[in-house]
Formats: structure tokens, sequence, C-alpha cells
């Protein structure tokens, strides 16, 4: 059984948050250990099973993100495990900007960082912030309508779409972070646990 | 089939103090079962005496009399390793053994493991359970912090099996105590509860709504609790012995142990007042140091920023702020000091609240669980998260996580292995927790072997493993060779945790840790008041013998040889009467050295005031 079957959704990327959390709340009460202490071994067995699966399509649906790239994993009949298998792929339009980052990057490593090279990155690492942003909106917004509604015909399309966003947004965020560690700040500032 | 299970009984195995709780049919709510003597908490502590074991507060006696034999605290040392208690061990009179995995105490000439401690302090609670009931207690839900990971809670699990107890649940102590507030009066809401301990500390942040209770993030700090104020507030006074006294005590393990119980008392004094006086006895001096609220906040300001980084990362892990909480709950009896609940409210911006006792919302809570698991409660549910990433060691030493932290439990991951030599037949993996990236920097859980596979070209076989975290945070490890569809048999060596073999072995043997019978508890009590106020004569003795007369000196001195002659006799009564008549020809000479240390003690004070006047 995958995910969107758990939950009795269909193969869409449009979830109403508080219904899915309705839905986890009532599935939990189904089949949570607690609530099945006097069954036998076997039938504890299959409630741990069946309750871990239900909190993992849960972890993954609940966030609009990973709820994509599962789909992607599901349309192409990849396994079923958490976690993004798509490579980071730099945006064409970006690839002049990315060259000046990474030379930057390299002087950084290599001497110190001047007040100037730091405003630099500081200035740059905020307009690929709004880049990162901009392309989390494309793939939760337009891209997922666009999946909902695709005839049978143009999916294919969608899906790769969809593919090449998560693979910018992937690099992205990899650049983000390189220049995070750069200027010397926190390597979990994009915040990689996030909840929805 | 439920009516024929025995009644599951919730326990709060704590650093400073256990407790057992049950929920009362009639009511509904959760209750704390008192021991005979009407006292809920028991100390979590343990004696080992000749004449047998002692637990709760007659062990505590012994603490400063028996410091050698007397282990406190030992919650600290559940799960971990020689490398990981280094730092602290200089503040516990008994030492550890020098070697890899399990912590093994050298106390009174023996060696105990920390479940074997802790066991003997569950099993006093699930005694005092059936004494309460008057049935056999055979199953319970024991608390941990949540922010424990697998080892220890592999540790406490362990514990109640060496006490006989089937540990139906392990539930965390913050949760635990949502769930007794739940029963009372929690409105659905999001809500934070801090838990500051003896000697742990914990933050989660839950959303309650409908019944169920599911945790959002939980973060913490298993080596910070209320022990650690003690400790800056002792070693400042042993600067301050040196200082004055010119006294060097730190390796006195009785005196230490004395300043230790001192200093836990001034800082409890110091939650109600501004200003607190200690006054100890010591051998060739008495020792009087008045100290401020405002002194102790110095000291322990540190500790208590060190619990607001955890706090912050919990609020990020549940991508909220901290005005999105609708309430914040107190527990832990260390949340009483002032100064931590003024940095909770700055933090969260809101006043935190402690409207259930906070020493006895945690077994209150457990109780709770208990019933749930016992079909008694249907409507609340727990859903819990684990609190640190779990993944394997993967070439180069790094970690590929196969669980983040703050997933909701239980949980499962897949891992397929395989072979890298032709014929090999056996795979080894190395599971660790934690939250960077080198396998160096986290925590070594075990190393399990997958063994029984057959032999086949490198990188035919196909080995599926499954990484489960079940429902009290704790890992199971499952193998599957997919060609054949046949179980892989695997072996488990938990780095810092006892192997199935030894905890069966430590069952049999718990018996010979059992309690000290009644009479035998009285003779050690008996014989423990006795050398108490010996010790104190001979001190008075040494420092008051110029107050008063020879013949009085000399009826005291026949008093003391006359109870010391019949100490080792275990005769209770004799004992007593000794120790009474020692006390009463002594009474006179305590009035004069009180009232000489008094005079020294003011005018020490004068003195300290003129320095102080410009």
């Amino acid at each position: 059984m995958n995910y969107l079957e758990v939950f009795g959704l269909p193969r869409r990327l449009a979830i109403d948050a508080d219904e899915l959390q309705r839905r986890f709340y009532a599935l939990s009460r189904q089949h949570h250990p607690d609530f099945h202490q006097g069954a036998t071994a076997e039938e504890q067995a299959k409630a741990l099973e069946s309750s871990a699966l239900v909190n993992a399509a849960y972890r993954t649906l609940r966030d609009p993100i990973a709820r994509i790239e599962y789909l992607l994993r599901l349309e192409e009949g990849r396994e079923t495990a958490e976690g993004t298998t798509v490579k980071p792929k730099a945006p064409p339009e970006l690839l002049e900007e990315m060259f000046e980052i990474q030379e930057a990057l390299q002087e950084a490593t290599a001497g110190g960082l001047g007040a100037a090279a730091r405003a630099t990155l500081l200035a740059q690492r905020e307009r690929l912030r709004q880049r990162y942003q901009a392309e989390e909106r494309r793939l939760c917004g337009t891209l997922s309508q666009a999946w909902d509604n695709a005839p049978a015909g143009d999916r294919q399309s969608v899906l790769a779409a969809l593919r090449e966003a998560l693979a910018t947004r992937a690099y992205l965020r990899t650049v983000i972070n390189d220049l995070s560690v750069a200027l010397g700040e926190d390597e979990g500032s994009l915040v990689s646990n996030r909840r929805h | 089939m439920r009516g024929r299970l025995s009644r599951i009984v919730g326990i709060d195995l704590g650093t400073t103090n256990s407790l057992v709780a049950y929920i009362d049919e009639q009511t509904g709510l959760p209750r704390v079962i008192p021991d005979r003597d009407g006292h809920v908490l028991l100390p979590s502590v343990v004696s080992f005496t000749r004449e047998g074991v002692l637990v709760g507060d007659a062990a505590k006696r012994q603490l400063v009399r028996k410091p050698d034999t007397t282990v406190y605290s030992v919650k600290r040392f559940m799960g971990r390793g020689w490398d990981d208690v280094q730092e602290e061990l200089r503040y516990f009179p008994f030492s550890i053994k020098p070697e890899d995995g399990i912590i093994r105490l050298l106390v009174g000439g023996r060696e105990v493991t920390p479940p074997e401690v802790s066991a003997i302090v569950l099993r006093s609670l699930k005694e005092r359970a059936e004494a309460h009931f008057g049935e056999p207690i055979e199953r319970a839900v024991i608390t941990v912090p949540a922010y424990f990971n697998d080892s220890q809670r592999q540790a406490t699990k362990d514990a109640g099996r060496i006490a006989g107890l089937d540990v139906v649940r392990i539930v965390n102590e913050p949760t635990a105590a949502s769930l007794a507030y739940g029963l009372h009066e929690l409105h659905d809401g999001i809500i934070a509860v801090y838990d500051l301990g003896g000697g742990t500390f914990d933050i989660s942040i839950l959303r309650v709504k409908d019944g169920i209770f599911e945790v959002l993030a939980t973060n913490g700090n298993t080596h910070l609790g209320g022990d650690d104020f003690d400790r800056v507030l002792m070693d400042w006074l042993l600067d301050d012995l040196r200082a004055r006294h010119g006294a060097d005590l730190s390796g006195d393990h009785e005196a230490l142990q004395e300043l230790r119980l001192a200093s836990e008392a001034a800082k409890i004094r110091l939650s109600a007042v501004e200003r607190t006086a200690l006054t100890l006895p010591f051998a060739d001096f008495t020792y009087h140091r008045e100290t401020s609220r405002q002194e102790l906040e110095e000291l322990i300001e540190p500790l208590v920023q060190a619990t607001l980084a955890p706090c912050r990362m919990a609020l990020a892990d549940a991508g909220l702020a901290p005005g999105q909480l609708d309430e914040v709950v107190l527990v832990g009896g260390s949340t009483r000091v002032p100064l931590v609940r003024r940095r909770v409210q700055e933090l969260f911006g809101k006043v935190p609240h402690s409207r259930l006792n906070p020493d006895e919302v945690v077994a209150l809570g457990a109780a709770v669980q208990a019933h749930i698991l016992a079909g008694g409660i249907t409507n609340m549910l727990l859903l819990d998260v684990t609190p640190l990433s779990l993944g394997i060691e993967t070439l180069g030493g790094i970690v590929s996580v196969l669980i983040p932290r703050n997933t909701t439990i239980p949980t499962s991951a897949r891992e397929m292995f395989t072979t890298s030599v032709d014929g090999q037949t056996v795979v080894d993996m190395h599971v660790v927790q934690g939250e960077r990236e080198l396998v160096r920097d986290c925590r070594s859980l075990a190393r399990f072997e997958l063994r029984g596979i057959d032999p086949m070209p490198a990188g035919m076989p196909k080995i599926e493993v499954t990484f489960l975290i079940d429902a009290n945070g704790i890992l199971q490890v499952h193998a599957r060779e997919l060609r054949t569809g046949k179980a892989a048999s695997i072996e488990v060596k938990p780095t810092y945790g006892l192997e199935d073999a030894d905890v069966a072995r430590m069952v049999e043997e718990s018996f010979a840790y059992a309690e000290a019978d009644v009479s035998a508890r009285l003779l050690i009590e008996t014989r423990n008041e006795a050398d108490t106020v010996t010790t104190h004569v001979e001190r008075a003795l040494r420092q008051g013998a110029h107050l008063t007369g020879e013949d009085e000196l000399a009826r005291i001195r026949a008093a003391v040889d006359a109870l010391k002659q019949v100490r080792e006799s275990g005769d209770r009564d004799l004992i007593r009467e000794r120790t009474i008549a020692l006390n009463h020809a002594t009474e006179r000479l305590a009035e004069l050295l009180m009232d000489s240390t008094l005079k020294e003690a003011l005018g020490s004070k004068r003195v300290a005031e003129i320095l102080e006047s410009p």
C-alpha cells in the first residue's frame, strides 16, 4: 500500500492539511500499538507495522515538497523509501552568477573573508534565498496544480518539469549552505527537520 | 482477556527520587502510592551494607557515614560509558572500572552495573505497590527523559526486568506529564513542557487535539539538572572553605557528602527566602556561611542558560515561534528555582505554570499511560517522537541517516545490504544516534552482525534490513535475504549495554541484593544513629574540652566507650539505650559549644560588617 492509499487519497498533489491531520489521528487510533496490548503477538507486530506505515505516510504527505518527491518516485516505480534521489542541477539562467559565487567561495576558503567580499556574499545569498523560495512556491503552486489538472497524455511533461524544479531547488540549497558555511554561520540555518 | 492480566503501575524512576502511581478505579484519577510512613518520594539511593541492601531514606541516611558503599544519582550512569562520566566522577564517592562498554561501579568491595542499582529501587517500589494492593505487581510503565538515547532506554528496561517487572512501555517524562495534565484540565492547543529534574533536562512541544497528544519536537540534555546546581554551589563553598579556613576537603568523601547535602538544602531554601545560612560542624572547626539567592543565581545562571538553546531548537524543529504556544508547563523539582521560572518566561513570553505537583506529575502521567495500555482509557493517545537521528556508518566514517530526529514513533526504515567479497557469509553494521555527520561525533549504539548468508559471489546477496523504532523509542532490527526470503540471524553487540545473557544472569543474582529485612534494617539504622552521635561527641570533645571540667569529660568518655562496646553486639535495644545515655551525658557540653560557636560566628560577622562599611 502506498502512502496516498494509506490515507485513502487519489494520486493528486493538492492535499488539505487539516483533513490530512484528521485522518492521521483517526488512523493512529486504529493502528497504534497502545490500543492492541491485549492482542496476540502476531497482531501486535502487525499493529506496530501499520502504525509505522501511517506515521511515515503522514510525515511525507504533510510536507508539500516531500509529497512531490514521493509522487515522482511512485510514478517512476521506484522503492518507496523516504529521502530525495533528485540530483542537484544548476538552473541555466543562473550559471554565470554561480560561476562568480564559486570564485568568491574559493577565495573565501583560500584567504580570510574581507568586509567587501563578505557583503557581496551576503547579498548573493539573499538573492539565492529568494530564488529558492520562489522555486518552492512554483513547485507547490502552479506545478502541483498542473499535475492535478493534466490530461493523461501531458503527465510525463509535468513530471519532467517537477523533476527539474526539484533539481534546481536542491542545487540552490547546496549553494546557500556552502555560502552560510563560508560566512561562518551554522550549517543548519536552513532547518532541515522542518515540520509543516 | 485483559481481566486475567495483572494491574499495570506507573513508575517515575528519577535521578533524585522515584515514585509509583496507579489509576483509582473509583475516581478515574491517578494517585501516587505512599510507603508505610506516608512518604510518596523514594530517594533513588541504594546502600550496600554487610547486613543487606538499604533503599530510599534509610540509604540516604548512610550517605554521610558510609559514602563509599552508598550509590545515588545512578540515573546519570545508565546506558553510558567510562569516557562519558569522567568529568563528574569527582563528585561521587565511589569509583568505576576503567573499561569499555557498560559502566561497572565499585561499591563497598563489589561491582554493580547501573541497571542493577536501579533495579533495587524499582523492586522497592514494586513491593510498595504490592503491599498497597495486596496482590502481586508484575507489569509497569517506566518513565525516562525524552532525550534519553536507545542505550539509556534499554538500560532502564533491563533494570525493570532485573527487578522482576515486565516493562510494558517506556514513556517520556515530559509527555507523561502532559497526559496527567490532560486528564485534569488541559485545553486543545500547543503546549511546551519544560522538565528540569535532578539530573536531566527535557523540552517537549506538543499539539493536543481531541485526546491526541502529538509531540511535534523534543530536545534536551541528559546530563543537566538540579544535581549540577548543587555542584556549583558546593564548589563555591569548597573555595570559600579553602580561603577562610585553609581547609581542602575535596578528598574527604564524608565531608563532601555533608557539603553536597547542605548545598542542596540551601538551594531549596533559597527558592523561598532571599538569604540563608549554612552551619557545618567539621572535625576541627565549625563552618558557618551566609548565602543569598542572588549569589546562587549568579552561580547557576550558565546552567539555566544551557537549557534555553534546546528550547529554541525544539521550537525551530516544530516550525513554531515562541509566541505561538498556548501553554508552558513546568515539570521537575528544579523548576521551583525562581531563576528557572524567570528565564523560561522570558524565552516563551508566557507565564509558565505547574498546577500539578512537579515532583509527582510524571508518575501520575505514567499511571495514565499504564491505564491506556490496560484498556481503561480509550479516548487518549500519545504520539511521541524519537529524540535523536538514527543512522548507520558508511564508508569513511560518515553517518547515513535512516530515521531523522523528531520522527513520530513507531517508525521504520529499510536499507539494502550486500557482500563485498566472494563467499562472504557475515555482514556487519554499526548503528549510531546523533545529529553530526561523522560517526565519531555520534553515539555508538550497537554493532549488528548478519550471519548465515549463503556463500555467493560478491554483491549477489540482497539483504533487506529493517530498522524499527518501537513506541518505547527502542530500536529493533530485522533482516531478510530477499533471494531466499528467509530471515537472516542477527547478533547484537550493544556498545554500552547488557547482552540478553547478562540480564538473565542478573535476574538470578538480584536476590543476593534483597533488601535487608525489617529487623536488619532497624539494626543498621540504630548503629548508624550510634555512629553519628559518637562522631558528634568526639568532635565536641576535641573542640570544646576547654569549656568544661575533667569530671564531666571523664563521664562523657566513659559513655562513649560503653556505646562502642555494644555497637557490634546486634542487641538493638542495648545500642539504643547507650546512645541515648551518651546523648544525655553530652547535653551540657553541646550547649556550651553552641554558645561559643554562635559568639564566634557573630563576632566574625561584626568584623566583616566593619570591613564593609565605608
